[in-house]
């Protein structure tokens, strides 16, 4: 399953570029700066995404004491972090240009870097406690308690007035953008889920590799059989 | 097309330096992640197979 995820995920990329640099207009106002957005928004999704989901394994790892579901929020937890960051850099280039300065303390940047800690907490915690099933209790409820965080960055530009502009894409409102630009951050947002998934599976097959290492099946695998 | 020459495609309006950082540090951060997951990967089964020789 890994290879056809990766390769949908390459096809909606080189897509997704190509719609990013060779047909999306220039914005009249922000220039060819604006590309940026193409990867920004995209990358702040996939950061909200991923923690919803990786809380919801967690959650459902704790509610039936099941190892795999807990598995999935640990792999999910380091490519969440990366896109995180990727929202803050790619953002921080923008901001620069656009704003001037390459950070501010804005409640929408603010609540991303809190997501950013809330993952490396995450991460940091499971790899604290060496029984595994401890650790997944312990990062499970971590990572319930940070879901809250998630609708303060979705809303926080209608609740404060931020200097990081509203959202223009709504549901159930037509985007203020012209459909190309928007075909574009969807191809790319479509090719980091693609990526999250490929990702992921490989993550949760090295930690049940790493974690089941004396079951019998492991010891059976084709790679590992002499 | 946007662009009048390769030129102006890499100069991106004078943004050239904050589109390509952006859009090469997310390249750099997603390859490198994979890679790091391949080699962990290997390592897991190298162990496993050091278990199953005992």
């Amino acid at each position: 399953m890994i290879p056809w995820f990766a390769l949908l995920a390459t096809l909606f990329a080189l897509a997704g570029l190509y719609v990013s640099f060779a047909i999306a207009p220039t914005d009249f106002q922000q220039g060819e700066a604006y590309r940026i957005i193409f990867v920004h928004v995209p990358a702040a999704w996939m950061s909200m995404f991923i923690y919803i989901i990786m809380a919801g394994w967690a959650g459902l790892g704790l509610a039936l004491n099941a190892r795999l579901s807990a598995m999935m929020a640990q792999a999910l937890a380091p490519t969440g972090a990366i896109f995180t960051l990727l929202a803050l850099v790619t953002g921080s280039l923008w901001g620069k240009p656009m704003w001037g300065a390459w950070w501010v303390w804005d409640a929408r940047l603010t609540s991303e870097l809190i997501l950013l800690f809330l993952y490396i907490g995450f991460i940091a915690l499971q790899s604290s406690i060496d029984d595994p099933r401890r650790a997944d209790r312990a990062g499970a409820l971590l990572a319930l308690v940070g879901v809250v965080n998630v609708p303060i960055i979705y809303f926080s530009v209608k609740w404060w007035n931020t200097l990081h502009q509203g959202s223009t894409i709504n549901m159930g409102a037509a985007p203020k953008m012209v459909a190309t630009m928007l075909i574009g951050m969807l191809l790319l947002a479509l090719a980091f889920w693609m990526y999250t998934i490929a990702v992921s599976l490989m993550r949760v097959r090295c930690i049940m590799l790493e974690r089941e290492r004396n079951a019998e099946w492991v010891q059976l695998l084709s790679g590992v059989k002499k | 097309m946007q662009w009048a020459s390769w030129a102006a495609f890499f100069n991106m309006g004078g943004y050239a330096f904050y589109v390509w950082f952006s859009f090469g540090f997310t390249a750099l951060c997603l390859a490198l992640e994979v890679l790091s997951l391949q080699k962990r990967r290997l390592k897991a089964l190298h162990l496993s197979r050091l278990l199953a020789q005992e």
